[in-house]
C-alpha cells in the first residue's frame, strides 16, 4: 500500500513537473494560455479536464498548480518538522525551568489563531513564494515540538542515554546523535500529516489573496475557484479536487510507510 | 517428542490423567515462513500433581499452556495436530463458548507479570466477583462473601477492606496471591501457572510457592508449573518435563531426572548454573552458541548447534524417544535405554 | 578466589555514608501538602579494594542499583562521600542553574570507571551500528584516529567473544547474549581500573548467563579489573564475588568473605535470603530448613524506624523497633547490622 502511494506520488510530482512544459511543447499553451472566446467547456479530447472561465486548459492548471501545492507543502513541513524537532528535542533534555518555558512559549503560540499570525508574516514580509512557505513552516513547528518533547522525554531514561552520558559524550552530541535520529518515527508520519495541512493553508491564503498570485495558481486555489462555480461548471472543481484528494490519501500511506522502513528494527 | 497416541505416557497410568496433552503442535504463520512454537509434545498430569514444565525463551513452554486454554490467537496460530484431552473431552476442538465455561472455571491459568494480568481499571472486588457469578450463576453478595474468604485464605491481610481497593494499591507479591485466588475461586481441576514467581523477589517467590502448594494440598488441583528456574522445579515439581525449541527433550520424575539427567541439554543447564550450596568451582560449563531460532530451525535435532556430543545422525535425523526407566525418558541419539 | 600480591590490595574506592535521596512532593493541588522521603540508599559504608569482587546483593528498592550508579556519579548523591583511587570525586560537581553537571575532572575520570547495564535491549542505540556505539567512546576522548579507530573497534569485539565482521550490523540483529557481550565491549573500551555492572545477566536466558559469567570472570583476570557485581541473583553473585554485600532499604545489612556469608550468614535477613534460594537438587529442597519471612518489603518512602527489617524480622525485640543497628565487625573481615548480634 505504501509501495504503491510512493509510486502513485511520485507518478504525480513527475506529471507535474514534467506535464506543463512538455503540453507546451506539444500543443503550444501553457497554464496562462486564456482563450476567451472558448470560454469555459466541459471535458473533451482536446482538453481532457474541461476549461475554466478563462478558456485556460485545466489539466494544465491542474498539473501546474499540483507542483505549486506540492512544492509549498513539501518545503513548508520540512521547515516545521526541522525547528519543531531542534526545538523539542533541545527543551526535553534541558529539563527544568528551560524546557518549562520552551513549552510554555508553545503553549502560548498554539493558542493564538494560526492563521492571524500568518497573515501578519505574509503581510508584513510580502507576497513571494518564498515567504509564503517560510511563514507557514514557522507555525507549523508546534506539533511537532510537542511530538518530540514526548518522545525525547522517554527516551532520555533509556539506559543507552545513560551509558552514552557515562562515556563522556558531551550533551549537544546526545541531543544530535541518539536522541533525534530515535525520534524520526513520529517525526516522519507527523509530516506526512503536515504536508496536507500546508497544502490546505496555502489555498486559504490564495483564497486572502496572499498566496500564491493568479494567474499561477496552486491546486487549492483551482479549488477555491471551481468551488465558486460547481454548479455550473462542476469540472471546475471536481478534477482540481479528486487530484488533492489523491494525493493527501497517498501522502498518509507514503508515511506510514517511510516510517516502517526507517526502523531499523523492521528491516530483514 | 514424538509421541504416538498408542503409547502410553510415562506414569504408567494415562487413566488418572486429569489432563492429557497428545501430539500438540502449535505454528504460527507470519509473513514469509512458520514458526514452530510448539512441535509434537506430549504430557499429562494427575490430580494432586505438579508438573514442572522447565525451558528458556523459545522452548515454547509458554505457548503449550496457552494452547491447553485456546488462548493463542487463532490466525496467526494453526495447530496442525495434537489433542488436549480434558474430562472426556477434545480442548481443541471444542466449540467458543464451551471453552469458555471451562476457562476460569474447571481450568484456570496465572501468569507471569502481575501488573497486566490484572485490570487496572476495575476494582479486584469485581474481578473476583465476576467469575463466581459467570461460571456459578452466584448471586452478588454470595460472590462476595467467598471472595473474601479466598482472599483470606491466600494470605491478603485486611481482606474485607482490601477487596474493594484497586490492583495498584497492592505490591507484586499481593497481586500474584490476588490472581491465585481468583484462579482458585471455583476450584478447577486444572492450574495453569506462567512462570508465577519469576518477577518476584526471592523472598516473596517462597511465600508464593508454599502458598500454591499448601491449596494444591487441600484442593487436590493438578497443577502445570512453567518456569526456566531448576531450582524452582526441584522444590516444588514432582515430575519433570524440560522443553528445547519446542519439542520436549526429557521427562521423568523429579528425584530421577536431576540424579541422572541423560539429555545433554539438561546436562549443560544443570552444569551452567551456579549453586548456592556447593563451593565456586571458577568456571561455569556453559551451553555453548544461542537459543534456537524457531523460525529457522536446524535440520536433526534442534540442539545439535550446541550439542557436546553432535554427531552425524544428530545433524541430519531426528532423534528418538529412548527409556531410560519406565517413567523416565529423554530424545537423544547418543542415551542409551535402560542407561 | 583471587591472589593477588599485597600491594595491590589498597583500597581503589571507598564509599563512606552515601546516602541519595528523593524527595517528593504530595499531591494535593495548589495547597501543598508537605514532602515525603524516598530513601534509595540511606548510608552506605564499603571499601573495595584494587583487582577484588565486591558482589552487592538483595532484592527490590534496596538499593543496590542506585548505590552502584552513585558511586560512578551517574546520578548526584545526596550526602556522603566517594574516593576513587584517593581522589574525593564526589565533590566533582557544578551547579548549572537549577541542575548538577559533570566538572572536568570527573569527565576525564570517565575513562576509569564504567558501568554495564541489564537490559541488552534498551542500553544500545537502536539506531547505531555496533561500530558506531563502540567508536563513540574513543572519539570522546580523542583515542585512536582513523583507521586505527577501526582495528581497535574489531580488537574490542574479539575481546568478548564477538566476531569482528559484525561490527557493521545493528543491535536488533543480534540475540540478548549478544548485545550484552557489545555492552561490555563498549564499557571496556576506555580501559577502565573499575566496572560497576548492573544486573548484567538478569535478562538473559539461563543457559547465556553462564558464558557471560565466563566472560566477566576472563575479563577480570586478563586486565585486572575491580568490579562491582550487582545482582538479586545470590547463586551468581557468590559466584563470581570475593566478597559480597546484603542491602535491604538502602543499608547495608552484612557484609563478608562470598563463601562466609553463604555458608554462616549472622543476619536474620541474610539467613532467610538464602534459605529462600531455590537450589536444583530436589533432596535438599525437601529436607532443608526454610527460614520462610512474613509480609514484604516495605516501601522505601518513609521507611520503618529503628532497624529497616523489623517488621518482617522472626526475631524481633523492642529496641529494634526505636534503634537503627550500627553496621558492626562481629569477626575479622565479617561485618553485621543487627542488635541481636554482638
Amino acid at each position: 500500500m505504501a509501495v504503491a502511494s510512493g509510486g502513485l506520488i511520485l507518478l504525480l510530482a513527475v506529471a507535474c513537473l514534467v506535464g506543463p512544459p512538455l503540453i507546451a511543447a506539444t500543443w503550444g499553451y501553457d497554464e496562462q494560455t486564456q482563450d476567451l472566446a472558448y470560454g469555459p467547456q466541459p471535458p473533451s479530447w482536446e482538453h481532457p479536464f474541461g476549461t475554466d472561465f478563462y478558456g485556460r486548459d485545466l489539466l494544465v492548471r491542474v498539473l501546474s498548480g499540483g507542483r505549486v501545492s506540492l512544492t509549498v507543502g513539501f518545503l513548508a513541513a520540512l521547515v516545521a518538522a526541522t525547528i519543531g524537532t531542534v526545538y523539542g528535542a533541545v527543551s526535553s533534555y534541558a529539563g527544568g525551568l528551560v524546557d518549562a518555558v520552551m513549552m510554555r512559549a508553545v503553549d502560548v503560540l498554539y493558542a493564538l489563531p494560526y492563521m492571524f499570525l500568518v497573515i501578519i508574516l505574509v503581510t508584513i514580509l510580502g507576497k513571494s513564494l518564498l515567504l509564503v512557505f517560510l511563514a507557514l513552516g514557522a507555525v507549523g513547528w508546534l506539533l511537532t515540538a510537542r511530538v518530540v518533547r514526548g518522545q525525547v522525554m522517554s527516551l532520555k531514561q533509556q539506559d543507552f542515554v545513560l551509558a552514552a552520558k557515562s562515556l563522556g559524550t558531551p550533551g549537544r552530541d546526545i541531543v544530535f546523535r541518539h536522541l533525534i535520529p530515535n525520534t524520526l518515527g513520529p517525526v516522519i508520519v507527523t509530516f506526512t500529516l503536515t504536508v496536507p495541512s500546508m497544502i490546505l493553508q496555502e489555498a486559504f491564503l490564495s483564497f486572502l489573496g496572499l498566496g500564491v498570485q493568479a494567474p499561477r495558481a496552486s491546486l487549492g486555489a483551482l479549488i477555491n475557484d471551481g468551488a465558486n462555480q460547481m454548479l455550473v461548471f462542476w469540472w471546475t472543481l471536481v478534477f482540481p479536487g479528486s487530484v488533492m484528494a489523491v494525493m493527501l490519501f497517498a501522502l498518509n500511506f507514503l508515511g506510514d510507510g517511510v516510517r516502517d522502513a526507517l526502523d531499523p528494527r523492521m528491516r530483514r | 517428542m514424538r509421541d504416538t497416541t498408542t503409547e502410553p505416557s510415562p506414569t504408567g497410568d494415562a487413566a488418572e490423567a486429569v489432563l492429557t496433552i497428545r501430539d500438540l503442535r502449535t505454528f504460527f504463520q507470519t509473513d514469509g515462513h512458520v514458526v514452530k512454537a510448539v512441535d509434537g509434545v506430549s504430557f499429562s498430569v494427575r490430580r494432586g500433581e505438579t508438573l514442572g514444565v522447565v525451558g528458556e525463551s523459545g522452548s515454547g513452554k509458554s505457548v503449550a499452556c496457552l494452547s491447553a486454554l485456546r488462548l493463542v490467537p487463532s490466525p496467526p496460530a494453526f495447530h496442525p495436530s495434537g489433542e488436549i484431552r480434558f474430562q472426556g473431552r477434545d480442548l481443541l476442538r471444542l466449540p467458543e463458548p464451551e471453552i469458555e465455561a471451562l476457562r476460569g472455571n474447571r481450568l484456570a491459568m496465572i501468569f507471569q507479570d502481575p501488573m497486566t494480568s490484572l485490570n487496572p481499571y476495575l476494582r479486584v472486588a469485581r474481578q473476583l466477583t465476576e467469575v463466581l457469578e459467570v461460571h456459578q450463576g452466584a448471586t452478588p453478595a454470595a460472590a462476595r462473601r467467598e471472595a473474601i474468604a479466598m482472599l483470606e485464605r491466600v494470605g491478603i491481610p485486611d481482606a474485607g477492606r482490601r477487596i474493594d481497593q484497586y490492583p495498584h494499591q497492592f505490591s507484586g507479591g499481593m497481586r500474584q496471591r490476588v490472581m491465585i485466588a481468583m484462579a482458585l475461586l471455583c476450584q478447577p481441576e486444572v492450574l495453569l501457572a506462567d512462570e508465577p514467581t519469576t518477577a518476584l523477589d526471592v523472598t516473596v517467590q517462597a511465600q508464593i510457592l508454599e502458598l500454591i502448594a499448601e491449596l494444591q494440598a487441600s484442593l487436590g488441583t493438578a497443577v502445570v508449573l512453567v518456569t526456566h528456574d531448576l531450582g524452582v522445579v526441584a522444590g516444588t515439581a514432582d515430575r519433570v518435563v524440560v522443553m528445547y525449541a519446542g519439542r520436549i527433550v526429557e521427562e521423568g520424575p523429579t528425584g530421577e531426572l536431576f540424579a541422572n539427567p541423560q539429555h545433554p541439554y539438561t546436562r549443560g543447564l544443570l552444569a551452567s548454573m551456579p549453586r548456592i550450596d556447593t563451593p565456586p568451582t571458577g568456571h561455569l560449563e556453559a551451553i555453548a552458541g544461542l537459543p534456537p531460532d524457531l523460525g529457522h530451525l536446524p535440520t536433526g535435532c534442534a540442539f545439535h548447534p550446541r550439542c557436546p556430543l553432535a554427531s552425524d545422525r544428530c545433524r541430519h535425523e531426528e532423534p528418538p524417544v529412548v527409556a531410560i526407566s519406565a517413567t523416565h525418558r529423554a530424545a537423544c541419539f547418543e542415551v542409551e535405554a535402560g542407561g | 578466589m583471587s591472589a593477588l600480591p599485597p600491594t595491590e590490595l589498597s583500597p581503589l574506592l571507598e564509599v563512606r555514608d552515601l546516602a541519595v535521596r528523593y524527595r517528593l512532593e504530595r499531591p494535593g493541588g495548589l495547597l501543598s501538602r508537605g514532602h515525603d522521603e524516598l530513601r534509595a540508599v540511606d548510608g552506605v559504608n564499603l571499601v573495595v579494594r584494587r583487582g577484588e569482587t565486591l558482589g552487592l546483593v538483595g532484592e527490590s528498592g534496596c538499593g543496590k542499583s542506585t548505590t552502584g550508579r552513585a558511586v560512578l556519579q551517574l546520578l548526584k548523591p545526596s550526602t556522603g562521600t566517594v574516593v576513587f583511587d584517593g581522589q574525593p570525586i564526589h565533590d566533582w560537581w557544578v551547579r548549572k542553574g537549577r541542575r548538577w553537571v559533570w566538572d572536568a575532572r570527573l569527565r576525564d575520570l570517565r575513562r576509569r570507571m564504567q558501568m554495564i547495564f541489564q537490559d541488552p535491549f534498551a542500553s544500545l542505540n537502536p539506531r547505531m551500528t555496533v561500530e558506531a556505539i563502540l567508536t563513540e567512546p574513543l572519539r570522546n576522548f580523542g583515542l585512536a584516529a582513523g583507521s586505527d579507530r577501526r582495528r581497535r573497534v574489531q580488537e574490542l569485539m574479539a575481546t568478548v567473544g564477538m566476531d569482528p565482521r559484525f561490527i557493521r550490523r545493528y543491535p536488533h540483529e543480534f540475540s540478548g547474549g549478544q548485545r550484552q557481550r557489545i555492552g561490555i565491549a563498549r564499557a571496556l573500551a576506555l580501559g577502565p581500573d573499575l566496572i560497576v555492572a548492573d544486573e548484567p545477566i538478569s535478562a538473559l536466558d539461563v543457559s547465556i548467563q553462564a558464558q557471560i559469567l565466563n566472560l566477566l570472570a576472563r575479563l577480570r583476570e586478563e586486565l585486572g579489573l575491580t568490579m562491582i557485581f550487582i545482582a538479586h541473583d545470590l547463586a551468581a553473585v557468590r559466584h563470581i564475588s570475593d566478597r559480597i554485600a546484603v542491602m535491604y532499604l538502602g543499608r547495608i545489612v552484612e557484609e563478608a568473605d562470598a563463601g562466609e556469608i553463604v555458608a554462616a550468614p549472622r543476619h536474620p535477613y541474610t539467613q532467610a535470603l538464602i534459605s529462600a534460594v531455590p537450589v536444583p537438587d530436589p533432596v535438599q529442597e525437601a529436607t532443608r530448613q526454610r527460614t520462610v519471612l512474613s509480609g514484604e518489603v516495605p516501601s522505601p518512602v518513609n521507611p520503618p524506624s529503628g532497624c529497616p527489617f523489623h517488621t518482617r524480622c522472626p526475631l524481633r525485640e523492642d529496641r529494634c523497633t526505636r534503634d537503627v543497628p550500627v553496621l558492626r565487625e562481629i569477626a575479622p573481615g565479617h561485618r553485621v547490622a543487627c542488635h541481636l548480634v554482638e
